[in-house]
């Protein structure tokens, strides 16, 4: 069941700086939708306000709409737990919760949000972990803790913990920043896969990567120093990278700054 | 004039301070350590004699002023009761303190004065906490004085050293953890319970344990609260009670040989009492480690 999101107008604080300012887009179902530009930008601030993860920093606060399908994401009367539940998040930086195992990582999400019988979750964490691609290099410990894992296999059993719930959606924040070439080309063809059945959105700083996973590349650059990020264009990924609309984002992809 | 450049042996003068400064710290620790040590060997010195069965399972009833023998079995008995309620007061209390200021209280007027009271109750002397329990429970509402008051006195001692110990292991949980099981869908009580604090709870129960340590060894509140009784009491809310520190202050006060021995003996079980607190809570921690199942 994945889902489209439709953004308007949106801007987002913290305290009183305007880190982002009138960002207005559509992330297509059942693809992958790429945020790239340069560092500061606030690609991450913009991920987090789509699951309403934004606001749980002290004094930080968004203005806007954010649309799942029909529904109002900050209507008055959503519950932002729920929202989190159907939008899921991969971090940039893997963060395994340290005094659980990797079992119990995986099953996090369902055991803190209610009741599944053993084999239940047995059977949905050998699925997260097989989506993830993971599972056979765990299948023999599972009972271990997962901050024993290599970065690499951490950042994948953090990609198993947030399919283990199901969302809709899934936001990831640089998934493959700390990885080595072979961990980040796993983690590519496990979003590939992943694409059939959810709306992915994905933050990255490399060019290729874009370039390989994504079906629409979106580009944010800041006009100067100190003022809001914006959204500068988005578009089909290969029509991005090869002839894009706008001068700052084909000086951004060749490299002339940023 | 030549300019250094490139790799360098390292001059003699940096090996000599390197050298002075490592003295210095070896030093510092011996000072540190050296009147800890004596205190323990005086105390085990003078107080293995009477350590018996006699000691742990005996009162000082009916013991006349010039006899040998008695116990502090009655001071043991109220020591732990009085320990144990004063935890289950302030334990629960500060804990949630702790989590309303690093969870909740996000820097406001409400959490900054809390602190501000923290820190205050933090430099209360002991006995102005018993002259407190003193004057409230027991002469303003006519309570008797009891194991209880004196548990009253020592949660006040207790209460800012685990809300300060819980306070900064709270703080040291990283965020991207909250914001881990947040993203997941988890409500924030619930992250609390079920991530936050386990990933803090080795830190907390070392503070608590710290706290429990330092007021085993109070006397003045107990002074103040229980009174000072030579038999077994084991009922804490009803009627004077005894403490080891205490039984130690009184015992010392005595004229004979006897009663100074027992004081030592004393002092050495209350020793041995926290020492086994403590090594219960490193078994705790221990067993709920991760490190463990590696
Ligand atoms: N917790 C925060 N408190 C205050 N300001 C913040 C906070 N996080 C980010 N900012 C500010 O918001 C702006 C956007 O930051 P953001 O992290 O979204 O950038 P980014 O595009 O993700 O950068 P990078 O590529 O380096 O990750 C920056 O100016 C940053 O200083
Ligand atoms: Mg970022």
């Amino acid at each position: 069941m994945a889902k489209q999101i439709e953004v308007a107008g949106l801007d987002a604080y913290y305290g009183t700086h305007k880190a982002i300012e009138g960002i207005s887009m559509t992330i297509e179902p059942r693809s992958v939708t790429a945020f790239i530009g340069p560092s500061g930008c606030g690609k991450s601030t913009f991920l987090r306000t789509l699951n309403r993860m934004h606001e749980v920093i002290p004094g930080a606060r968004v203005e806007g709409k954010v649309r799942l399908e029909d529904q109002d994401l900050y209507g008055a009367d959503v519950d932002p737990v729920s929202v989190r539940r159907t939008i899921g998040m991969v971090f940039q930086r893997p963060n395994p919760f340290p005094t659980m195992s990797i079992f119990d990582n995986v099953a996090a999400g369902l055991r803190l949000n209610g009741r599944h019988s053993r084999s239940q979750l047995d059977g949905i964490v050998e699925e997260s972990l097989k989506g993830a691609n993971l599972w056979n290099e765990v299948k023999d410990r599972l009972n271990k803790p997962g901050a024993g894992l290599s970065g690499g296999q951490q950042q994948r059993l953090c990609i198993a913990r947030a399919i283990a719930v199901r969302p809709q959606v899934l936001l990831m924040d640089e998934p493959c920043s700390a990885l080595d070439p072979i961990s980040t080309l796993a983690i590519e063809d496990l979003i590939s896969q992943l694409k059939q059945d959810y709306t992915i959105v994905i933050v990255t700083h490399n060019m290729q990567q874009a370039a390989r996973v994504s079906d629409k590349t979106a580009f944010f650059n800041l006009a100067a120093q100190g003022q809001p990020g914006k959204l500068v264009e988005m578009d089909e990924t290969s029509k991005i990278f090869t002839n894009p609309a706008e001068k700052a984002t084909e000086d951004y992809i060749t490299g002339r700054f940023g | 004039m030549t300019v250094q450049t490139g790799i360098q042996p390292i001059s003699s003068a940096r090996r000599a301070k390197d050298r002075l400064v490592q003295v210095l710290v070896y030093l510092a620790f011996a000072l540190a350590v050296i009147p800890l040590l004596s205190v323990l060997w005086l105390v085990v010195k003078n107080g293995i004699g009477r350590l018996d069965m006699e000691f742990l399972t005996h009162s000082m009833r009916n013991i006349g002023a010039r006899d040998a023998g008695g116990g502090a079995y009655h001071a043991i008995i109220g020591t732990l009761e009085q320990v144990l309620l004063a935890s289950l007061i302030a334990v629960p209390i500060g804990l949630l303190t702790a989590v309303y200021l690093v969870e909740y209280g996000e820097g406001g007027r409400l959490s900054r004065t809390i602190s501000f009271f923290v820190d205050v109750m933090t430099g209360v002397p002991s006995v102005v906490s018993g002259l407190f329990v003193l004057a409230f429970w027991i002469l303003v509402l006519g309570m008797p004085f009891s194991g209880f008051a004196g548990a009253l006195a020592l949660s006040i001692l207790m209460m800012p050293v685990v809300v300060r110990s819980a306070e900064e292991m709270l703080r040291l949980v990283p965020r991207e953890l909250r914001e881990a099981s947040y993203a997941l869908g988890v409500p924030k009580w619930r992250t609390i319970v079920k991530v936050v604090l386990p990933t803090a709870f080795t830190g907390i129960v070392t503070g608590v344990m710290l706290a429990v340590a330092r007021v085993a060894g109070e006397t003045a509140p107990l002074l103040l609260t229980v009174f000072v009784t030579d038999s077994i009491n084991n009922d804490p809310f009803n009627g004077p009670q005894m403490g080891l520190p205490l039984y130690v202050f009184d015992q010392a006060g005595r004229p004979t040989d006897t009663a100074v021995d027992r004081a030592w003996t004393g002092a050495l079980t209350l020793i041995l009492i926290v020492m086994l607190l403590n090594l219960v809570a490193r078994l705790i921690t221990w067993w709920r480690s991760p490190a463990r199942r590696r």
